[in-house]
């Protein structure tokens, strides 16, 4: 009979024991769960899969404040569900948010009748609308930058695609009488740092993009109440724009005339000028030096195969994989399987719209024994495509580098 | 087993509850106790073996200052002193 202890150990420290039995189930071992092998040793080493309460197990980055991934194979299908969908949060206290007791203020010095909401007038007295949408975290893949950067050292899985539902921002803020002198809607929510001189996870929005018939306040993801670590009861959601900007437990929407001023805009979440292909801006809090992030970058993920798989020459096997943008949509998937000399296009699956993942799928057929790199590069109806050399910046953002998985053709 | 299963039965009884942070036993080394006693105000302490072991003294001096001046921790200067060794020496590299 197994001790707590034994359990523990085994289960990493928290409930479920599927834990256990989903590890198994993955042959490819517990290095390829945890994330690429580029990823900081001590962060592979320290990692763990581990179950919130309502989750699946995830990895575990940390605990305190809590910030889980996704693992990989979640990826091979289009929708993340809720209960595998990653955990990000910067500060420590986290309170269990009521349904009954939460209040949304509309407010600042841009709108003529500041107005307070309850979750029934949220859902009720606005039009209900329901977008397919990828959040990503400004930082996923951050653990794979070389030379490694500081900060929560993301692998692949610091992403998810659901389906939100809620008001659009815009209808909520034109009852509030929002006016013309409107620059930046700020956004906040129930969580708080440790210290009182600690600053408050707050972030502002360009007024153009709160006003977006895509920018939401969501109280439902695929179909059913957000999950507390996701944000119950109700986050916004900026569609094309990375996570950092979709507020969870949202408790409070200002419209200012002037550049907010606080840490997570002013001095995180930052970038160089000028480095990425980007084209949405925000103008109001730009310096010559950088800009805050905006829109998610053009990539794609390999799903269904790991490196140092084994593939039979002779037989043709599946390769499946996933694309994103910022929101103008993928226009196709190339894949190499000779490490990047000759590149062919993949089928795409279902348009979910385009915002969200799209699915792609490629047949390879090993025709030596040996080894293949598998290569996958998305590009968007934009025109921009994924890097093959990785751009550099402080803080680890934007990483889109081409993907390597090399195979064992026997 | 009892135990296990009143443990689990609380935990899902409570509904949401912060994740149990384990204890990450650090190497033992001068400074460990600054580290535990001032970085854990904020944050469980397997942020540093994550951020481990490719930063130099120059950035976890960074990294440090970065928590009190823009975090605003109460850590004073002499413990800022000691915990930058201490992760650069154990969690660092040269």
């Amino acid at each position: 009979m197994s001790s707590r202890r034994d359990f523990l150990k085994a289960t990493g420290g928290l409930v479920l024991a599927s834990g256990g039995a989903w590890m198994a189930s993955h042959a490819h071992g517990a290095d390829a769960v945890m994330g690429p092998p580029e990823l900081p040793e001590g962060m592979l080493s320290s990692s763990i899969l581990e179950a919130l309460p309502g989750k699946v197990p995830l990895i575990k980055k940390s605990w305190r404040p809590p910030n889980y991934e996704t693992p990989i194979s979640y990826f091979n299908e289009e929708f993340t569900p809720n209960n595998a969908f990653y955990v990000r949060y910067h500060l420590s206290n986290i309170p269990e948010v009521s349904a009954a007791s939460w209040r949304l203020k509309i407010a600042g010095e841009a709108v003529a009748t500041p107005l307070e909401l309850t979750l029934d007038n949220l859902k009720n007295n606005y039009e209900q609308v329901e977008i397919a949408a990828v959040n990503q975290c400004s930082g996923n893949r951050r653990g794979m930058f070389v030379p490694h950067v500081p900060g929560v050292e993301w692998g692949l899985g610091a992403m998810g695609n659901a389906k939100w539902k809620g008001a659009r921002l815009k209808d909520v803020l034109a009852k509030a009488g929002l006016n013309k002198e409107a620059l930046e809607i700020v956004l906040d929510g129930a969580d708080s740092g440790t210290f009182p001189a600690t600053p408050d996870f707050v972030k502002s929005i360009p007024v153009w993009k709160a006003m977006d018939e895509n920018t939401l306040i969501a109280w439902q993801m695929n179909g059913e109440a957000l999950p507390h670590w996701n944000g119950f009861p109700a986050r916004v959601v900026v569609p094309g724009w990375t996570g950092t900007y979709w507020m969870k437990h949202v408790t409070s929407i200002n419209a200012v005339a002037k550049p907010f001023e606080g840490f997570w805009v002013k001095s995180a979440y930052r970038i160089p000028r000028g480095k990425f292909p980007v084209i949405d801006r925000f103008v109001s809090q730009e310096t010559d030096a950088n800009t805050p992030i905006t829109e998610i970058v053009v990539n794609s993920l390999i799903t269904n195969i790991v490196n140092g798989q084994k593939v039979t020459v002779g037989q043709p096997f599946e390769i499946k994989g996933i694309a994103w943008d910022g929101g103008y949509g993928i226009a196709r998937v190339e894949v190499s399987t000779d490490g990047g000399l000759w590149w062919r296009a993949a089928t795409l699956g279902q348009d979910y719209g385009r915002f969200a993942f799209r699915q792609w799928t490629f047949v390879a057929n090993p025709t030596e024994r040996g080894s293949i790199t598998v290569m996958a590069k998305a590009t968007n109806r934009a025109g921009a495509t994924q890097t093959f050399e990785l751009i550099a910046n402080p803080a680890g953002y934007h990483h889109n580098v081409v993907q390597r998985v090399t195979l064992t053709v026997a | 087993m009892r135990t296990l299963l009143l443990v689990v039965a609380l935990v899902l009884c409570a509904g949401v509850v912060i994740a149990a942070e384990q204890r990450v036993v650090l190497k033992e080394g001068p400074g460990r106790d600054k580290v535990e006693a001032n970085c854990t105000q904020c944050h469980s302490l397997d942020y540093i073996l994550g951020n481990s072991p490719f930063m130099t003294r120059q950035v976890w001096d960074a990294e440090v200052t970065k928590m009190i001046k823009a975090f605003g921790a109460p850590i004073s200067e002499s413990d800022a002193k000691e915990i930058a060794e201490y992760l650069t020496k154990n969690y660092g590299q040269p």
